[in-house]
């Protein structure tokens, strides 16, 4: 009864082998960097997303179209040389569209949850580390506002506060930050407790100081995770909002205002290159922050051994 | 060599944790992790702080050094002719005297922040207390490192690339940096590794001496405690058991429950192997305590009292007196001691 | 039944552990004996390789490591079992696992599971090594509990984890160790998360247990006070060797190897007051990535020569104790 050999030992071997010649590379500075770089949907992702970022930002020279100009001689042409995913309705050249709308799409995904992450984790962080009544009051508010049904409250955010892209950042940072809140809480609970904290509170340095200078940098690897993966729900939630036409003003191109023809049944029926483009573009940015999150997440897990 | 010069008096402290329940999370009850201690320090010695898990010991350090709040009792640290009481003070009075007392940790893994260099761990406390100019925090810095066997330049590692030992010697830097005269060092060597336990119990020696400092040593390794202490308190269940010179307490434990916990040490001695007393159950839960003496329900000697000695022990809870009449005096907390 | 019949012997084991992509040598060639109704400690700092040594025997090695070389011969009633040619979950290793070779883990606080009751994680192991009804399997919990010292063990075994405090865990524990009456029980610092007194309560058990069935145990601790209290048998670690081994008269009286010496001075022991001497051991554990040369303990080693440059063989002092050192005659004579 001898032991198989597996798919392990065989990595083992090369292993050993290595160390005993003495040509094992040294492990890389930088071990975070390395989990992340060897997984695959990770780094797919991040190429997607920066393409994605620097194809907006660089949106005049990727094409020569003007997203706005309207070309009455080209309504719902179908994609080619010229248009390489066709014109809409009025004549604009939807490729343009696409790729102009990422640039507010992505400033309102990624605005937005920064603006959460500020309130978020600002106020997680003190009131956490400070406890008491200040900390239970938060909490309940949070609480308050994560179970209100948030899209009811947007709607009722955008009626009150008008159809502005400056108004939607604002009201997706008001409701978005009870996630990051909590994360934060969460972990400056634990991370309160470590014995280098109250080595600071013992030398009577204030709590400003010790709460965001030197426990809040320990917590920033989840909070990082968590800014993305809120990135990419904002930005389906402004694509959601546009498509009811309660988002981004109709004029400027967005992901979601792009869907928003889909509306028609007649072009949703007949000229898929209107809306399909829009729509994959939304789902394949979203995926692919999601696994560059998802990555990110396991690289700061110390307890994913691998 | 000690003086007989009080440096801290604490006077019945007691430290209360209430315990929630429910909704409304009502105190039902509450925690006598330290309930009344009395003690005084004197300055230049060192005091060891004994007991076992939840006896209150590290509590009673923390209290001190006011990180955790005592809910009654009065510490005073006396400072030439002037003396404060620590639970009293003025803010700019405040800030003084959290100089004078600092503390040493435990665990090496998470006493330093792992997100600084050394350095940026240990300057803020310094800029605190005035000192301007960042090339004298580096000095000062650089210096305290030397002084615990380290050397400069490591100010500016992070602290993972530390050993166990290293980084505790981090730790006993960082509690020297604002010149302390009192340091609570709770279970400093624990957490090390035996070889490494010995380089830091002399270094702790070594520092002592070169500056004069008090220290009080809290913890549960009696073997430890033997080596570095003067004088030696035993605490069991928030309160001093044992109080003596720490030669007189080895040798001649008072109280019964000092007996037992001696006999239990281990020693890594073949010649001397001692009878072991072993205790039955465990120790009882600090939220309600057992009446009279909190030891009477674990107590061997309990068994052979009388039945009208039983009850004074299970009636009435016994005082912190001098047992002996000897020059030294030597504190014991029981009806009935050995 | 000789007195000195063997149940475990151990040769020339190595255990590498593969994490991060390096070749950590955990174990580099260790080879012991154990005998029936004996206490073999293994003593050592943390990283020199005790735990791995324990995990290697019950096959329990973390996924990334492997058995190298070596030999791990279990001597049962009914031949000898190569331990080290076995799979590592096949059923010949389940069956010796618990049956045969049991475990007791450091921190009792989590090796109890809090959703079941006591009793049924007791009588677990019996349930597949055993036939026995429900009802007999309670009653044999209640009987291990009794003997454990636990009171009121009809009532306690219908408990939870968390209704137990940690000395009355560690008890269920070695009740659940001892259940299927092990011929070997292996020990990995039983009582370090325990406080002293209840230390007390679990070394006497465990002496106890010992002489009652017979069963040889393997203790692993870094505790010099715990070996010269409990062992029979001791091997001193240091960076996955065993540096010397013998009976607990040879080693703690006659320490032949440099490290032991050293390590047997650099404790403070209870009862010599303040004026003893000790003299720490210089430097640190070296990185077990960089390991020296030669000699393991070569950097650290007052005795230290040219010589140390090569790995020492295994010299041995008598016929029960050997050191793994080019020096141990002058260790020897300075002691």
């Amino acid at each position: 009864m001898t032991r198989r050999p597996t798919r392990l030992d065989k990595k083992f071997d090369i292993l050993r082998e290595r160390t005993e010649r003495g040509t094992l590379k040294a492990a890389s500075s930088n071990r975070a960097l390395n989990k992340l770089a060897s997984n695959k949907l990770a780094v797919l992702g991040l190429a997607f997303v920066t393409i994605m970022i620097l194809a907006s930002v660089f949106a005049p020279l990727v094409t020569q179209y003007d997203p706005q100009k309207v070309d009455l001689r080209m309504m719902l042409k179908p994609p080619s040389a010229d248009h390489i995913l066709g014109t809409d309705k009025i004549g604009r050249d939807v490729f343009a569209r696409i790729i102009y709308g990422g640039r507010i799409s992505i400033l309102v995904g990624l605005g937005s949850a920064l603006g959460a992450a500020l309130i978020g984790v600002s106020i997680g962080a003190y009131t956490a580390y400070k406890g008491g009544w200040l900390d239970s009051t938060f909490l309940r508010i949070s609480e308050v506002v994560m179970s209100f049904p948030q899209i009811i409250l947007v709607l009722m955010l955008v009626t009150i506060l008008g159809q502005s892209l400056m108004n939607l950042i604002i009201i997706f940072t008001l409701t978005g930050w009870g996630s990051l809140y909590r994360l934060t809480r969460a972990q400056m609970l634990s991370l309160r407790e470590e014995e280098y904290v109250q080595a600071l509170r013992a030398f009577g340095l204030n709590t400003f100081t010790i709460c965001f200078k030197h426990i809040l940098p320990n917590a920033l690897g989840p909070i990082m995770v968590n800014i993305t993966l809120s990135t990419a729900m904002f930005i389906l939630q402004e694509a959601g909002l546009s498509f009811l036409g309660l988002g981004v003003p109709l004029n400027i191109p967005t992901w979601g205002n792009i869907l928003n023809v889909a509306q028609d049944l007649r072009i949703l029926q007949n000229y898929w290159w209107v809306w399909l483009p829009s729509a994959m573009t939304i789902s394949l940015f979203v995926l692919a922050i999601n696994f560059v999150g998802d990555g990110l997440r396991d690289t700061t897990d110390p307890t994913m051994q691998g | 060599m000690p003086s007989q010069e009080k440096i801290l008096h604490i006077k019945g402290i007691k430290t209360h944790f209430p315990v929630r329940k429910g909704l409304l999370r009502t105190v039902a009850a509450h925690v006598k992790a330290v309930d009344g201690v009395d003690l005084e320090i004197y300055r230049g010695e060192t005091l060891g702080l004994v007991g076992e898990s939840g006896c209150g010991k590290t509590t009673l350090g923390k209290s001190i050094i006011q990180l955790v709040e005592a809910v009654s009792g009065q510490i005073l640290y006396y400072e030439g002719e002037q003396t404060f009481d620590l639970l009293n003070l003025s803010p700019e009075e405040f800030k003084h005297i959290r100089q004078k007392i600092q503390i040493v940790f435990q665990d090496p893994h998470s006493s330093l922040n792992p997100a600084f260099t050394v350095f940026g761990s240990l300057q803020d406390p310094l800029k605190l207390y005035g000192v301007k100019t960042k090339a004298e925090r580096r000095k000062i810095i650089g210096d305290l490192l030397e002084a615990v066997n380290m050397r400069r330049e490591q100010m500016d590692n992070y602290p993972h690339e530390f050993s166990g030992g290293q980084r505790q010697r981090i730790g006993i830097a960082r509690a020297l940096c604002v010149n302390p005269e009192i340091v609570i060092c709770d279970e400093a060597v624990s957490a090390l590794d035996v070889s490494i336990q010995a380089q830091v119990l002399q270094l702790l020696q070594e520092i002592k001496e070169a500056r004069g400092l008090t220290y009080i040593f809290i913890t549960h390794d009696l073997s430890v405690v033997e080596y570095i202490s003067d004088r030696v308190a035993v605490m069991y269940l928030g309160k001093i058991v044992e109080l003596a010179e720490s030669e007189a307490l080895y040798r001649t434990p008072r109280h019964p429950y000092t007996q037992a916990l001696l006999s239990a040490i281990p020693i890594a001695d073949l010649d001397r192997k001692s009878e072991r007393i072993v205790l039955e159950g465990d120790v009882p839960n600090p939220v309600s305590p057992p009446s009279g003496c909190a030891f009477h329900p674990r107590c061997p000697k309990f068994k052979s009292l009388s039945e009208p000695e039983k009850q004074h022990c299970m009636g009435e809870s016994p005082q912190l007196s001098d047992a002996t009449q000897l020059t030294q005096p030597h504190l014991v907390s029981c009806h009935y001691p050995n | 039944m000789s007195a000195d019949q063997k149940v475990l012997s151990v040769k020339n084991l190595k255990t590498y552990i593969y994490v991060n992509n390096r070749c950590n040598k955990a174990l580099d060639g260790v080879s012991f004996d154990v005998y029936r109704g004996k206490t073999l400690c293994i003593v050592g700092e943390s990283g020199c390789g005790k735990s791995i040594t324990a995990s290697s025997i019950t096959q329990l090695l973390p996924k990334l490591s492997r058995i190298e070389s070596g030999e791990i011969i279990y001597h049962s009633e009914k031949g000898d079992i190569c331990i080290d040619q076995l799979e590592r979950n096949g059923p010949e290793m389940r069956a010796l696992r618990g049956a045969e070779i049991s475990m007791i883990f450091q921190d009792p606080m989590t090796a109890l599971n809090p959703v079941y009751r006591i009793g049924a994680q007791i009588s677990e192991g019996l349930k597949y090594h055993s036939k026995n009804t429900l009802a007999q399997l309670k009653q044999i919990s209640i009987e291990l509990l009794q003997q454990m010292g636990i009171p009121l063990a009809a009532q306690r075994v219908e408990d939870y984890s968390h209704q137990f405090s940690g000395g009355m865990r560690q008890r269920a524990m070695i009740a659940m160790a001892m259940s299927c009456k092990p011929k070997i029980l292996i020990a990995d610092e039983p009582t370090t998360a325990l406080d002293v007194t209840i230390q007390a309560q679990i070394f006497e058990l465990i002496d106890e247990l010992k002489q009652r069935h017979n069963t040889a145990v393997i203790l692993i601790t870094h505790d010099m006070g715990v070996v010269a209290e409990l062992a029979d048998h001791v091997a001193v670690m240091y960076m996955g060797n065993i540096v010397e081994q013998g009976t607990i008269d040879d080693v703690l009286r006659r320490p032949a190897h440099p490290y032991t010496e050293a390590l047997l001075k650099s404790i403070p022991i209870l009862g010599k007051g303040k004026q003893q001497q000790i003299i720490p051991i210089q430097g640190s554990t070296p990185d077990p990535y960089q390991r020296p040369k030669g000699c393991q303990f070569e950097p650290r080693c007052p005795y230290a020569t040219e010589q140390c440059q090569i790995f020492p063989d295994s010299q041995p002092i008598s016929g029960t104790h050997e050191a793994l050192c080019w020096h141990s005659e002058k260790v020897l004579s300075h002691a």
